[in-house]
């Protein structure tokens, strides 16, 4: 079969090469996940933000390997410990020629909150913002209740609307188009749900233009369809290209991959909960136990140290993976360096399972989604063998996403693989929804579903988040994320990487935190 | 047939209310949507806020009754995910299954009328032998491979036709449609026929035995003495009478291909309501998945209607007894 497409792929290229030249100006891509809102405000979720970012600005932005960058403000400088200033940048128009000032910054902060209906709304982002003051049309100064550094970080993902045109704008409006208007380097022009948005060029953008006159995005949500769709030359460019097919589209003269690690980590969450047994956890002899195992921190070392990363990376993910030992992958801000996953030793790992007290091992059930990260069930039934050869036996239980997390949100299993991005791009960010402790108020520990806590890391964390010198919080993520890991709060199994697949003749910067936009794709001719 | 249809349409409010009730329990024997809409980022309070929003911290009987209340006013819910009222993203979808299903059942009884016919007529020619075995193929090959299959060949190696989506539309009164357009009709094609596969099979399987049953009847044998042109023993007197079973299925067959035509509709990122359920139950869209199903519900109902009443077109006995 390959050995035929190659036969057809010479009449192919001339095909591809005819219609690349007719229509250099457009842009057909496929993505896997769909666009479900065009109103930047309603629903947080990596493929609406993608969509957002063709069509609006926000104040700060990422590049591409998730750093801070100028937005629509030229720079931040904190005043005071509670103030935050901001320089916007003048002369930014929106698609309908009004002007960008403060005004409609202190609008958009105004509407985040305010969305109706939002199942996930950017009200986290703004909540730390007291008061803002319009110091000038270009100036603007936020306060907050003490020092708060991730402001600037936070605000990349508040996306600013125009005061004039959107007031009242409804959810409706933006996916009808009337209220799609902002600042970006795409221009709104329809919008199909489940099927396709089309873009074209706004000339007027105060940034980097993009490449094409017209951008067609389109949804393909199965897998081996958007491959099918690239191969036949329908789309020009695809994200999350399947672990399977990458081999073969390597392979492939007519077409480029380009791929980068991506910030989302994989990792093992276990009970830290509770003390006397632990829902999945059995002696061998099938019976409940009276004390939970994996408070141990000995037991814990050795399920991790139990865990062949490697063979995982380069067996089950197909080698769109790196091992991991700690939130965030090489080059991240607050990354601590040299701090190598656990090297797998079934042998020490043994004798540390002996010195906890559990010589023969125990039993343990080890849950999952099968439908959520790349090869999901595939991974836990590897580490389920690896932990059953140091004497840790266990059943492997695979389930849809929809079941899963809701059984994970109530403490029901005890252990369980989910993943993180760190869509902030450091260690902030998986250290307080992971492993800080579980806290309402504070909104920490959201996403801690094994319950980990640990004063003396809620105390590091805490002085971080109260750090406005760059430096020194960097430090300080860095010794909370050291504690969290030295005390195996959850194992770490690997990062993933995002994969993009096009047709030969196009040039695409891989953006770590897998946002799919068709402003990083141009013709490679064009360098 | 007033006391016929009425007594239809007090099963249809039965049935549909006991389905939005069934839907509305298993939705929530799931799982919880906030835990799958809600951004990984949010920290507590803003999930609390979202459950508000959704409305989700009421009890299971009130949230039912909330919805109740709406739907006697027309109302089903807006979806979580888009927050667009559920009826119009479903309604929106439905032209792109409607041309889909059509299609679909357009090319099963032009194609497999005619096959099943000669398979009947000459059962023991190599034609019929042939086609038989075509269609235990359609009936046990799954969809979604024999799906892959067709872009494979068709559109990946050939380069024949579109891999994919769906092609240019024209609005016709209000709602967009693409079999209207050259483009349309070649991005409709392999997706139709991947859809009317099966149907095709069941359509030949069907007209097949009916033929061979039916040949064998004395008013056959009657109308052969009695000196008429094969064509017209077979067109008029057999085919007539074959046509009861035939049209049975292919109505009922239409329901599930308007109604669950969802594993095409993936292959094919054909962006209709088969691709939406499949979406809204992925991520718990309750309001969509309970509105999908009560209108399928409706479907159904009125589609047995259509088709009890298509009966007593071709079926004069039929009528009679209802006269009677």
């Amino acid at each position: 079969m390959i050995g035929f497409a190659r036969a057809a792929g010479v009449a192919a290229i001339s095909t591809v090469v005819l219609a690349g030249a007719a229509q250099a100006q457009t842009l057909t891509m496929a993505v896997g996940a769909p666009v479900t809102s065009i109103d930047p405000h309603y629903h947080n979720l990596s493929p609406n933000n993608a969509m957002a970012d063709h069509i609006f600005d926000a104040l700060t932005a990422f590049d591409p390997r998730a750093r801070l960058t100028p937005g629509l403000a030229e720079s931040w400088t904190p005043v005071d410990d509670s103030t935050w200033e901001l320089r916007l940048r003048q002369g930014v128009r929106f698609h309908n020629g009004n002007d960008f000032t403060a005004e409609d910054v202190a609008f958009t902060l105004e509407r985040v909150p305010n969305v109706p209906n939002s199942p996930s709304s950017f009200a986290t982002f703004t909540r730390p913002i007291r008061s803002v003051e319009i110091v000038d049309p270009h100036t603007i100064r936020l306060r907050t209740d003490g020092p708060y550094p991730l402001l600037p970080t936070d605000l990349a993902s508040v996306r600013i609307l125009d005061r004039e045109t959107h007031q009242n704008a409804t959810t409706e409006d933006f996916n009808a188009g009337r209220a799609a208007i902002g600042t970006g380097p795409f221009r709104f022009v329809a919008y199909r749900p489940g099927d396709r948005v089309e873009l074209e060029r706004n000339d007027a953008y105060w940034g980097q233009k993009p490449a094409w006159q017209r951008v067609s995005y389109r949804i393909i949500t199965n897998n081996a369809a958007r491959t099918a769709a690239l191969l036949a030359g329908d789309v020009e460019f695809i994200d999350q290209v399947p672990t399977t097919d990458i081999e073969r589209l390597r392979g492939d003269q007519r077409l480029s991959i380009s791929e980068v690690v991506s910030l989302r980590v994989i990792y093992l969450a276990l009970d830290h909960m509770r003390e006397d047994g632990s829902p999945f956890v059995a002696d061998n002899d099938g019976r409940p136990m009276t004390r939970n195992p994996l408070k141990d921190l000995r037991v814990r070392q050795a399920l991790s140290m139990a865990i062949d990363r490697q063979a995982i990376v380069s067996r089950v993910m197909q080698d769109s993976a790196i091992p991991a030992g700690q939130f965030l992958p090489p080059g991240s801000y607050s990354r601590i360096p040299d701090y190598e996953p656990p090297r797998p030793d079934p042998e020490r790992a043994r004798r540390l399972l002996a010195e906890a007290g559990y010589p023969q091992g125990f039993r343990l059930t080890l849950h999952g989604p099968n439908d959520r990260y790349t090869n999901d069930a595939r991974i836990i039934q590897a580490i389920g063998q690896m932990w059953t050869r140091i004497g840790v036996r266990t059943t492997v239980e695979a389930q849809p996403w929809t079941t899963f997390i809701a059984r994970a949100g109530r403490q029901e299993f005890s252990a369980f693989l989910v993943g993180w991005g760190s869509a902030s791009g450091e260690a902030s960010s998986p250290l307080r929804a992971l492993v800080a402790s579980f806290d309402r108020e504070r909104g920490w520990g959201a996403s801690n579903r094994g319950r980990y806590s640990n004063p003396e890391l809620d105390r590091v964390l805490e002085a971080a988040l109260r750090e406005l010198d760059d430096e020194k919080r960097e430090k300080l993520l860095q010794e909370a994320t050291r504690i969290a890991m030295d005390d195996v709060a959850i194992i770490p199994i690997h990062n993933q990487k995002n994969v993009w697949a096009m047709r030969r003749g196009l040039e695409h910067t891989a953006r770590a935190d897998e946002l799919t936009r068709a402003q990083d794709v141009r013709p490679a001719a064009a360098r | 047939m007033t006391v016929f249809l009425l007594r239809r349409l007090l099963q249809a409010i039965g049935v549909v209310f006991a389905m939005s009730v069934l839907v509305f329990i298993g939705v929530y024997a799931i799982g919880d949507p906030v835990e799958i809409l809600i951004s990984p980022d949010a920290d507590q309070i803003e999930r609390e806020r979202a459950i508000e929003a959704l409305g989700l911290n009421l009890p299971l009987w009130r949230q039912y009754l909330v919805f109740l209340g709406n739907a006697l006013q027309g109302d089903l819910g807006r979806s979580f995910v888009f927050n667009e009222p559920a009826l119009q993203l479903i309604l929106q979808r439905m032209p792109a299954t409607l041309e889909l299903a059509f299609g679909a059942m357009f090319i099963a009884i032009l194609l497999g009328l005619p096959l099943g016919l000669y398979a009947g007529l000459r059962p023991n020619s190599i034609g019929s032998k042939v086609i038989m075995a075509g269609s235990i193929l359609g009936f046990s090959l799954p969809t979604f491979w024999v799906g892959l299959m067709l872009i494979m060949v068709f559109a990946v190696q050939l380069g024949w036709l579109p891999s994919t989506g769906r092609g240019e539309t024209v609005e016709v009164l209000g709602m967009r449609w693409s079999f209207l357009t050259w483009n349309g009709l070649q991005h409709l094609l392999m997706p139709a026929f991947n859809l009317a596969l099966f149907k095709i099979s069941l359509v030949i399987r069907l007209t097949r035995a009916g033929v061979r049953e039916t040949v064998l009847m004395d008013y056959v044998k009657f109308a052969r003495a009695k000196g008429l042109s094969p064509s017209r023993v077979t067109f008029v007197h057999v085919f007539k009478n074959i046509l009861i079973p035939v049209v049975t299925v292919v109505g009922l067959e239409l329901g599930s291909t308007i109604a669950f035509s969802v594993v095409t509709e993936s292959v094919f990122a054909w962006p209709g309501m088969g691709k939406l359920i499949i979406d809204s139950i992925n991520v718990l869209d309750r309001p969509v998945i309970v509105a999908y199903l009560m209108m399928i519900v409706l479907m159904f109902i009125t589609i047995n209607l259509i088709v009890d009443v298509t009966y007593s077109v071709l079926d004069p006995r039929v009528r009679l007894e209802s006269k009677a």
